[in-house]
């Protein structure tokens, strides 16, 4: 058994060391368009994660997340641009005086960031969170609807309409997948522990888990919040990756796209998140010639803007007739396989 | 001294009054049961004291405190722990884990250090598994601690879910029903387990039941409601020779 566990950890380690040394490659052969998609890919892995602690492991149906990555991006946002840019960009009305000369370096405004979401989102849990399922998913999407109109009133806040240009492009490989490498460790490590199992729980039974004692409001809190946290992260990465951001990118699309990602993974799974992550990102930017002209030999189309959304939804539709519970359903990845081949070990989080 | 009391409960859903003054008196370690045709109130009476419902009138008291408006997750923690009716258990973990939910409430470190597995943490961590692994030792399950719950069958299925309430280190246990479903070998073999649980946790148990043979066979005293009116009380034998609980369940001409 000792040595199955070092064989184990060494597994554990050459792969974390082999995805570090490919991301390095990555970084030093690709061109910066091809980056930028390797970037997305470790952002959406974050904000994918913090969707599925809520929705897959605790069973709470949020769709408020573009509310909370929104929150995010502006806090980093207007943390992170210089004085000049900030005036820049406030033309029509001035920016408040106490967010004028402020100018943070990258990571505590990526934690204030994550912070500011969470407070949000403690403020929209504690009423939100006495609903269930279908109730509680209007009820966040509400929300987080309200937060992108306040987010267009406030023009001496956030420029309004207008969004924020020029954001230092701060956000960089070592950013994006660091960010995705601690919450994928945070959540195996979450989930390993008591607290996730009570998390789990909830999702289960609600009656049966507040009968075992488990305090259901204080432990949906503390879901709803960290999750909220992580999605303002994403959200400030996200920013400063795109250089500019205004109040329709977090439209309700944005949510329903991580909700993609969360259920093509399967609900309740860290690798199944991870992989589809990834895999969707991808997709996403090498499915846009469908959206460009093709010559199809039969015929030819001179463009039909959305083709690759389609090709999602049917995507979609497939996965949900053939794998009722997303690519990975609730198992995780372990290196149990090896030992006993042709098993995938159930719920069992081993290593990434 | 009596670890439960209930003054006069009464519990109305809009017109229909499901139980009304149930005066229950249960003693520190005595196999109670409560019994009665369907929807008599039973089940609504166990989820009156387990405050999943709030009576309309009356208080519960346990160990002379005063429960009534407590949430059910705070009475968990003061030590009454339930079995369901419909086998409530998180079906997609596995059974050790099932158990460790039951653990959680004791676990006084936050959740930071849990995720960082502090020291502290960690012997919390040993401690619910060693103890889990003993109750299900006990109750006969350690040999499918990593199935899924839902693969089990039905026997060990409603075994599960009192191991799992024993996990929160209950004084009163209410069963709802523990052999419903099970067959007469299973129904001896629970009711020796019963007795059993009660000595080795020193626990009060109280119980809804209908198989009779289990009822008469476990229980040292009865309440028998009807139409959420509580007609009798006793010992079994008395129970058996009331004419009312006769009436009430077979019925006269």
């Amino acid at each position: 058994m000792e040595r199955q566990k070092f064989i184990r950890r060494l597994l554990t380690i050459t792969a974390i060391a082999i995805s570090i040394g490919l991301l390095i490659l990555f970084d030093s052969i690709l061109d910066s368009y091809m980056m930028r998609i390797i970037n997305l890919c470790g952002i959406y892995i974050t904000l994918a994660l913090s969707l599925n602690l809520i929705y897959g492991f605790t069973g709470l149906f949020s769709l408020g997340h573009a509310g909370f990555m929104a929150v995010g991006a502006y806090t980093t946002a207007l943390l992170t641009m210089s004085p000049a840019q900030k005036q820049m960009n406030f033309f029509l009305e001035p920016i408040v005086p106490w967010l004028a000369n402020v100018e943070w370096s990258f990571f505590p405004a990526l934690m204030m960031g994550g912070l500011v979401a969470a407070v949000t989102g403690f403020l929209i849990g504690a009423p939100a969170l006495k609903l269930k399922d279908d109730y509680l998913a209007i009820a966040t999407l509400g929300f987080a609807e309200i937060i992108r109109i306040f987010f267009t009133n406030m023009q001496s806040v956030t420029n309004g309409p207008l969004g924020l240009k020029g954001l230092p492009p701060y956000t960089n490989m070592w950013w994006t997948w660091g960010i995705a490498f601690i919450s994928i460790l945070f959540m195996i490590y979450l989930f390993r522990g008591s607290y996730g199992r009570a998390f789990k729980a909830i999702r289960e039974d609600e009656v049966a888990a507040e009968a075992m004692g488990i305090n259901l409001f204080r432990h949906k809190m503390l879901s709803f919040t960290i999750g909220s946290f992580m999605a303002g992260v994403g959200g400030g990465l996200l920013g400063n990756l795109m250089g500019t951001i205004d109040p329709l990118m977090f439209r309700f699309l944005l949510a329903f796209n991580i909700l993609l990602i969360v259920v093509l993974g399967g609900m309740g799974s860290i690798t199944g998140t991870v992989i589809s992550a990834i895999v969707i990102t991808i997709l996403m930017e090498y499915l846009r010639f469908l959206d460009g002209p093709m010559d199809l030999i039969l015929f030819k189309t001179d463009g039909i803007p959305g083709l690759r959304m389609v090709i999602f939804s049917i995507m979609l539709m497939v996965v949900i007739l053939f794998f009722q519970k997303g690519i990975m359903g609730n198992r995780e990845f372990s290196w149990d396989f090896l030992f006993k081949p042709g098993r995938l070990k159930k719920n069992n989080v081993e290593g990434e | 001294m009596y670890i439960l009391r209930t003054d006069n409960i009464t519990m109305q859903f809009g017109g229909l009054v499901a139980v009304s003054n149930l005066n229950l008196e249960i003693k520190h370690n005595e196999i109670v049961g409560l019994i009665g045709p369907n929807g008599a109130g039973k089940t609504t009476a166990f989820n009156m004291i387990t405050s999943q419902y709030t009576p309309t009138e009356g208080s519960i008291y346990f160990n002379n405190e005063d429960i009534t408006a407590l949430k059910p997750y705070e009475i968990t923690r003061l030590g009454i722990a339930r079995t369901f009716q419909n086998i409530k258990l998180f079906k997609e973990m596995t059974v050790l884990e099932n158990v460790l939910v039951g653990n959680h409430l004791r676990v006084k470190s936050p959740l930071t250090m849990s995720v960082l597995r502090s020291p502290r943490y960690r012997r919390e961590e040993t401690h619910m598994i060693e103890k889990s692994m003993n109750l299900l030792k006990d109750i006969g399950l350690d040999d499918c601690i990593n199935e899924k719950a839902y693969s089990l069958p039905y026997g060990k299925q409603r075994r599960l879910e009192i191991a799992r309430a024993l996990a929160t280190d209950p004084k009163l246990l209410l069963l709802d029903e523990p052999a419903a479903g099970m067959n007469p070998q299973e129904s001896i073999e629970l009711m020796s387990f019963i007795h059993e649980i009660r000595e080795k946790f020193d626990l009060t148990i109280f119980l809804i039941e209908h198989t009779m043979q289990v009822v008469m066979g476990v229980c040292e005293r009865i309440y028998v409601l009807d139409y959420g009116v509580t007609i009798a009380e006793g010992n079994p034998y008395e129970i058996q020779n009331n004419p009312k609980v006769i009436e009430a369940y077979l019925g006269v001409n």
